[in-house]
């Protein structure tokens, strides 16, 4: 695991939805050393604290990472408040990421702002993927044609039925579980949803792993504050979600 | 280049830069972002007798200029630390500071009696952990108890002792001198400020524990304040710490009287910030012709 505290280049902005943007971000460094299910974290302006975000996308190549992140507290806002040719002061890659070595199909599940980290599973990974994305409304989707790319099987559900299928991820995911045989789902979003698509994953004897969240300090495993509770055997002890996660084992988590 | 070596309780450092404890962990994180031997020293984790497994989360949220924490010293036990991190530690050139918490006076001696022949350069006694319920601050608030916790733990190890002092008390002046009388061969201040947030959605308070301790830019004053009157308290030597970010926070806190800094929050936001601010004192020093660091320690002019 190696990480570094850099400058990255804004090479491009896009407001995906109300309030949802997507930046490209220059820092080759930092791309080469990343994997799908990392996140970096932003420094933000004057603020304390730095702000964790999910890498959405990895562009070896160019050296580019996509980020997309929805601005809703201080700290976001100044994010979304910078525009192509700034900086942002990022510290990462962190955390331990998707296996996304498998063999078989993949399920990806990601739930409203949960779903960008999907998307670079489902471009890092080998095998066949198909993906259930849940959102509040039809103006809160995105990234559809970006999974449809890299996805064999895109499903889209709305809370209120204004696009895709009307209801939850999990209420698509039992259905589609009985169907097809997977050998792994793997999860972003809140955690009540996670905490659902866990339990179908178990019941179906499906492995899951569900990448969470928590306040962060430090974001490389210093500090002690972003501890989730995990249990190993009959053992219940604190993880932390920056160093030890974001990725977890769902049959690990303490919901 | 100006002399940057100092002297804590006889323990030579190559500059006067520490990273706080709890907030560096045991240095490895913080040593795949730059080599941590090029710091003065490191105070680690607050250690205790046992594993411990710390508060329910969260345990963190932000403050204007600052931030609340409630981790409740969540460590691997001493017996670990001697054996996983010290080994390590030691071989990067950088001098180690134990920060050690119990909650009976019996359980801060044990620990240091278990370290009094490592390797480790100095206990740091931490009398000021206010996310505890035993223990911890409790020792640090009364002049009595941090007199008499100081001097047992002096019987018990033939280490350097440094106590920490908490800013929650009415007269830190105090509290220092009864460290000093007590046996310490050095101070070190401040802990954190207790304090308390609240989510006015859920009516909750942010932290699970409900309280936490503050730290960040925002303390800074209130810090320099404490560690001048500490310094001006006591004869044997401060170390100030407190929303030290910049090269010129840690000069004031030299100025106040501190012979050493650390730097806590401030990594979090900058992992560089302990580099810069040796950098930064360095370049201080050589403008303005003072050869030897030592030489501004306490020369604040007083009006
Ligand atoms: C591993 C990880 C990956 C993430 N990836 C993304 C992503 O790709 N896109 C995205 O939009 N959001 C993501 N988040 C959530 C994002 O970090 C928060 O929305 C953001 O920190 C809010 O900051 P703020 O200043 O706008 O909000 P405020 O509420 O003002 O923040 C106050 C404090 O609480 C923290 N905080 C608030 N909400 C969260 C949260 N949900 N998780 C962790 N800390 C929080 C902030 O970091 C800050 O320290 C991720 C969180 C984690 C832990
Ligand atoms: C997350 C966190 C954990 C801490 N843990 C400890 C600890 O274990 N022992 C201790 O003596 N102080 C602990 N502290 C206090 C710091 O060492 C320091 O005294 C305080 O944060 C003020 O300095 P700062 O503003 O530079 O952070 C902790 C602080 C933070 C932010
Ligand atoms: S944020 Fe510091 S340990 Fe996870």
């Amino acid at each position: 695991m190696s990480y570094i505290q850099q400058k990255a280049l804004i090479v491009k902005k896009e407001e995906l939805a109300q309030g949802i943007f997507r930046y490209t971000l220059k820092n080759s460094e930092l791309v080469s050393l990343s994997r799908a299910g990392q996140f970096v974290h932003i420094l933000c302006g004057e603020k304390t604290l730095r702000r964790p975000i999910s890498i959405c996308s990895i562009d070896k190549e160019n050296g580019v990472f996509d980020i997309v992140f929805s601005a809703k507290g201080e700290g976001t806002h100044w994010m979304s408040g910078q525009n192509k040719g700034d900086e942002y002061d990022v510290l990462g890659p962190l955390g331990n990421g998707f296996d996304t070595d498998i063999k078989g199909r993949v399920l990806l599940i990601g739930g409203g702002i949960g779903v960008p980290p999907m998307l670079c599973v489902a471009s890092e990974i080998l095998a066949p993927c198909d993906a259930i994305l849940g959102f509040g409304s039809k103006d809160a989707v995105i990234l559809e044609k970006d999974f449809k790319a890299v996805c064999s099987n895109v499903h889209i559900t709305t809370d209120d039925g204004s696009f895709g299928r009307k209801g939850l991820v999990t209420d698509l995911l039992s259905e589609i579980a009985d169907r097809q045989k997977y050998s792994v789902i793997y999860a972003c979003g809140p955690a009540p949803m996670l905490k659902a698509v866990a339990m179908i994953a178990e019941k179906n004897k499906i492995k899951c792993c569900v990448s969470l969240e928590e306040r962060m300090g430090c974001g490389v495993g210093a500090c002690l504050v972003c501890a989730c509770k995990t249990k190993h055997g009959n053992i219940e002890q604190f993880s932390h979600v920056c160093k030890d996660g974001p990725v977890f084992n769902a049959q690990e988590v303490v919901w | 280049m100006a002399d940057m070596r100092v002297c804590i309780a006889d323990v030579y450092m190559k500059n006067p830069v520490i990273t706080a404890s709890g907030t560096f962990g045991f240095g490895r994180e913080y040593n795949e972002i730059y080599p941590i031997g090029c710091l003065g020293g490191i105070s680690c984790k607050g250690t205790t007798l046992n594993e411990k497994s710390g508060n329910e989360p969260p345990r963190i949220i932000e403050t204007h200029s600052g931030m609340l924490n409630s981790v409740g010293l969540q460590n691997p036990g001493v017996d670990h630390f001697l054996k996983e991190d010290l080994p390590w530690l030691k071989s990067q050139d950088v001098a180690v500071i134990l920060n050690v918490a119990g909650s009976t006076v019996e359980e801060y001696c044990k620990i240091a009696q278990k370290v009094s022949d490592s390797d480790i350069d100095i206990i740091e006694l931490n009398i000021s952990c206010p996310n505890v319920k035993e223990g911890g601050v409790a020792f640090g608030t009364s002049a009595n108890s941090v007199e008499s916790i100081t001097q047992q733990v002096k019987m018990h190890t033939k280490k350097p002792v440094m106590v920490k002092l908490s800013p929650n008390v009415t007269d830190i002046a105090e509290m220092a001198r009864a460290a000093q009388s007590g046996g310490a061969d050095a101070i070190s201040l401040i802990n954190t400020i207790t304090g308390m947030r609240i989510d006015i959605n859920t009516k909750r308070p942010f932290l699970k524990n409900n309280i936490g301790g503050l730290s960040g830019r925002a303390v800074f004053p209130v810090a320099l304040r404490m560690v001048w009157q500490a310094a001006n308290a006591v004869s044997v030597p401060v170390v100030g710490m407190g929303g030290i970010a910049t090269a010129q926070d840690a000069i004031e806190m030299m100025l106040a009287g501190a012979s050493a800094v650390q730097v806590g929050t401030a990594n979090f936001t900058d992992a560089y910030a302990p580099v810069k601010i040796i950098q930064g004192i360095e370049k201080y020093l050589d403008d303005n012709g003072v050869c030897d660091v030592n030489d501004i320690v306490g020369q604040v002019k007083i009006w």
